[in-house]
């Protein structure tokens, strides 16, 4: 996805995994919740790390900093679940995304995001829509529709199923 | 309303017009005399062609017109009922909804294909055969719609000389319907004067009948040359709307009590109107009186239509439906929270209040389920239309019975059912039923039967296919059984256990494709539909005279009833229906079979799976676990837990996109405490680890 694209919204929730800042769509994100009891679903990979009860809707939760890489997730106080609407195959679904920290919903411009270096960001670079930069501090902007696209879960499932 | 909404329900409405064309139009070739029949199908064909030039539908519209045309002239008794005027209406039947389904797209050839036929039809030049119809049809007796009627039957004075009793005659007259009777009595002279062998009265009876004035007439025709009986309409069911109930003066004045110029005059002071009429002397009390009663029984009858055109059924989309479900699930979860803060708290007031809120909770439950269960004959009605053109194709003679198409199941059951009793009946049609002259040769009448069937058994439901065709042969069964790998040829299996091979995977036994059946798409994907409304099938067969396969359905997919239990710290249910007991295992036991998951019931071997491995659940195992021993198709089956918690009614969740991958769960559901807890697929449990055994 190009940079192109993402000039009508500018507004973006922005959230810490470990230190560094990522940022989402702000017309994604549903609403910002504690970290409550997830229950694990066997046969699935570490990174998905079960389901919760969204007011009588169970709701997938998705371990972003294991999907990154990144160690897992452990509980502080400032553990929040960001459930997160996810278009799949023309349909809405939503989830549950865990983060370290949600920071504050800021305004970038779009003559502020530029796209996403190709290397060094150890990163997958399909994940990342651009990088924005706020208080110079670089944001890394997350395609929330690649990262929690079903192949990209399903795949992963299937190498880490059982033998 | 906009106009894609319009359109939109004209869709709708459009395909329950069609449904019905199709069934009036079936039941018409069985008895093509029958008049009420070919309204039907007229009626269904005016409101698809009138709507439809409404909504903009020009195509339809005028493609509907051609064929109503046809029909009014079939209704005109122009036109005979033939078969090849039912298998055209039928292939207009199948554009229309073709046009429906397309949009506003072009007429295709195929149109003007069935318009010729039709037209060809219509000046006489089509195959009018009527021999080809069923000559036993009989005239089926018209029941059209209540009418009212006032019938004035005024016996001439010496009727009891005959020997008639004229309360008999009324008493018969009751039978037919809502009635109201005067007797005028005026005539009656002084005690004195009185000729007790004489009839002095006569009466009006006022009466709402669906039975046709024939059967008024029926009922006067040994007194028809004593008496005189008037009958005459007054109420012909239509529309309320259009006919404002009578005015009294109306009344007399069609009756003849009164002439026009009579009531002119009265009317014009500002009484009542009957009132002033007895004043003036123009008619007697009586009159008025019977006139009152005609009005009253007139209002009634409209008042009760009325009610009943408003009251009987409401449209509502069925998302509004799955939403309602969706709440009364959450109101479910949240009542077993209350009740368990209520029984904690020990508290008299708010354990009351807690008992009242599950009593409306689980009566609003089973409300909301029934809202969304349908009666299953609307399916049923698709099928006669399929085994007519398929045994056309076939060149057998099959006809389809249905009984029990009042039995309702939720209406995704009902979808979801629809391609397995599909292919259930091509196959019985295909494989089951032989030619006419093979069964004629078996000494079976010509034309097989299918008989489908649907009845309520607890809280499933029992749905048959039955044919009577040549059956199923085990040994053939058998044979293909070990041909395939399926079983070792020398397993020793029950007849029931050799049926039920045919619906494993790669399984048919059909040597030849044909256009039918036998498309590659087997039993197994029957199976596994009827697997996923968590329902069962079971096969039973006589060779040489048929074979009926028995499916037996849940009543409702979004609750069930489970068993819960515990693992580590995760909850986990099971379905209660397939759970047959509990037993402990005490490490005593584990030592005792050297490690092996093998348990000993009273005596029986039962292998049983740990759940704890199977979902790698990390923590110290309890010192005694529980099996829960459950029944799936390949028998007993053990499955062992830390703990077993309880019974638990279980509101069904879906786990979503992003775990449909997952095998040996079904679902997840909410419970007391607000976590969540999964559905366990025993079934496929089971299946997985027999692969994986069998592949270690």
């Amino acid at each position: 996805m190009s940079v192109s694209t993402i000039t009508e919204t500018t507004q973006y929730l922005t959230f810490k995994l470990a230190s560094e800042l990522f940022a989402l769509d702000i017309s994604k994100v549903r609403e910002v919740l504690d970290f409550t009891t997830v229950t694990k679903v066997p046969q699935t990979p570490d990174f998905m790390r079960g389901v919760i009860n969204l007011r009588g809707s169970v709701v997938p939760v998705v371990d972003m900093k294991l999907k990154f890489g990144m160690s897992m997730t452990e509980k502080t106080v400032n553990t929040c679940i960001i459930i997160v609407e996810v278009t799949i195959d023309n349909e809405t679904t939503i989830l549950g995304a865990l983060a370290d920290s949600v920071q504050e919903v800021i305004d970038i411009e779009a003559e502020q995001i530029q796209p996403a270096p190709k290397i060094g960001t150890r990163l997958r670079t399909d994940f990342i829509k651009g990088m924005g930069k706020h208080n110079d501090q670089f944001i890394m902007i997350l395609d929330i529709n690649k990262v929690f696209s079903v192949d990209e879960l399903a795949t992963l499932q299937d190498s880490t199923g059982p033998a | 309303m906009n106009t894609d909404q319009c359109r939109e329900t004209y869709r709708e409405e459009a395909s329950e017009l069609l449904t019905e064309l199709e069934t009036s139009l079936l039941e018409l070739e069985e008895s093509p005399e029958d008049k009420d029949l070919i309204g039907r199908v007229f009626r269904a064909m005016h409101t698809i062609k009138g709507s439809g030039a409404m909504f903009g539908f020009d195509n339809i519209a005028k493609f509907t017109h051609e064929v109503e045309t046809v029909f009014d002239q079939v209704r005109n008794g122009k036109l005979p009922v033939t078969k090849n005027l039912i298998n055209l209406t039928l292939d207009a039947r199948d554009q229309i909804r073709a046009m429906l389904d397309g949009g506003n797209a072009a007429v295709p050839e195929k149109a003007s294909e069935i318009v010729a036929g039709l037209k060809a039809l219509q000046s006489g030049g089509g195959p009018v055969a009527k021999q080809e119809i069923k000559s036993e049809a009989k005239q089926v007796d018209v029941m059209s719609g209540p009418v009212t009627y006032r019938i004035r039957f005024k016996p001439s004075s010496d009727l009891f000389k005959s020997g008639t009793n004229p309360i008999n005659l009324l008493n018969e007259l009751r039978q037919l319907g809502e009635h109201k009777i005067v007797a005028h009595t005026t005539s009656i002279p002084l005690l004195g004067d009185l000729d007790p062998e004489l009839c002095y009265t006569y009466w009006d009876i006022i009466l709402t009948t669906g039975r046709g004035e024939n059967a008024i007439k029926d009922v006067f025709i040994f007194v028809e040359d004593m008496a005189e009986v008037k009958v005459d309409v007054i109420d012909d069911g239509g529309s309320f709307e259009e006919v404002e109930n009578k005015k009294i003066g109306e009344i007399l004045l069609e009756k003849g009590d009164l002439s026009s110029g009579d009531l002119k005059r009265v009317l014009g002071s500002q009484k009542r109107a009957g009132e002033l009429l007895i004043e003036a002397g123009v008619v007697d009390r009586a009159k008025v009186e019977a006139a009152l009663v005609e009005q009253q029984h007139l209002k009634e009858v409209r008042d009760k239509r009325e009610k009943a055109e408003t009251a009987t059924s409401i449209r509502v989309p069925s998302e509004k439906l799955d939403m309602l479900v969706n709440l009364v699930g959450e109101l479910v979860t949240v009542q077993a929270r209350l009740s368990q803060t209520a029984i904690s708290q020990n508290e008299s007031s708010l354990l009351s209040i807690s008992e009242e809120v599950e009593r409306l909770t689980w009566e609003l439950r089973d409300q909301t389920m029934n809202i969304r269960l349908l009666p299953i004959g609307t399916t049923f009605s698709k099928f006669k239309r399929l085994v007519r053109d398929l045994s056309r194709d076939l060149g057998k003679v099959v006809e389809l019975t249905t009984s029990g198409a009042e039995t309702e199941l939720d209406k995704t059951v009902i979808e979801k059912l629809n391609d397995p009793l599909v292919h259930l009946i091509r196959n019985s049609l295909d494989h089951g039923v032989e030619l006419p002259e093979e069964r004629e040769k078996d000494g079976k009448p010509r034309s097989g039967t299918i008989h489908l069937s649907a009845a309520h058994s607890g809280a499933q439901v029992l749905i048959e296919i039955a044919d009577d065709g040549k059956g199923l042969d085990p040994e053939v069964i058998r044979k293909k059984g070990v041909e395939k790998g399926l079983i070792s040829a020398d397993a020793e299996l029950s007849e029931k256990e050799i049926f039920a091979l045919i619906l494993a995977p790669g399984f048919s036994t059909a040597k030849t494709v044909t256009s039918v059946s036998g498309r590659g798409v087997g039993m197994d994907v029957v199976k596994r539909a009827i697997d996923e409304l968590r329902g069962t099938i079971e096969i039973t067969s006589w060779k040489g005279q048929g074979t009926t396969i028995s499916l037996k359905l849940p009543l409702t997919l979004a609750i069930i009833d489970g068993l819960l239990v515990k693992i580590g710290d995760g909850y986990f249910v099971l379905t209660l229906s397939s759970v047959e007991e509990c037993v402990e295992l005490t490490k005593k036991d584990v030592e005792s079979s050297h490690g092996r998951n093998i348990a000993n019931v009273r005596g029986q071997i039962i292998p049983y799976i740990r759940l704890r491995e199977e979902f790698n659940i990390t923590g110290k195992r309890p010192g005694i676990e529980q099996i829960v021993i459950t029944a799936t198709d390949s028998g007993r089956v053990g499955f062992v837990v830390d703990q077993v918690v309880g019974e638990h009614q279980t509101v069904i969740k879906s786990l979503g996109r992003f775990y449909k991958n997952v095998e040996g769960l079904s679902g997840a559901t909410i419970l007391g405490d607000g976590t969540v807890a999964l559905i366990l697929d025993v079934a496929k449990l089971y299946e997985k680890a027999e692969i994986s055994e069998t592949a270690s």
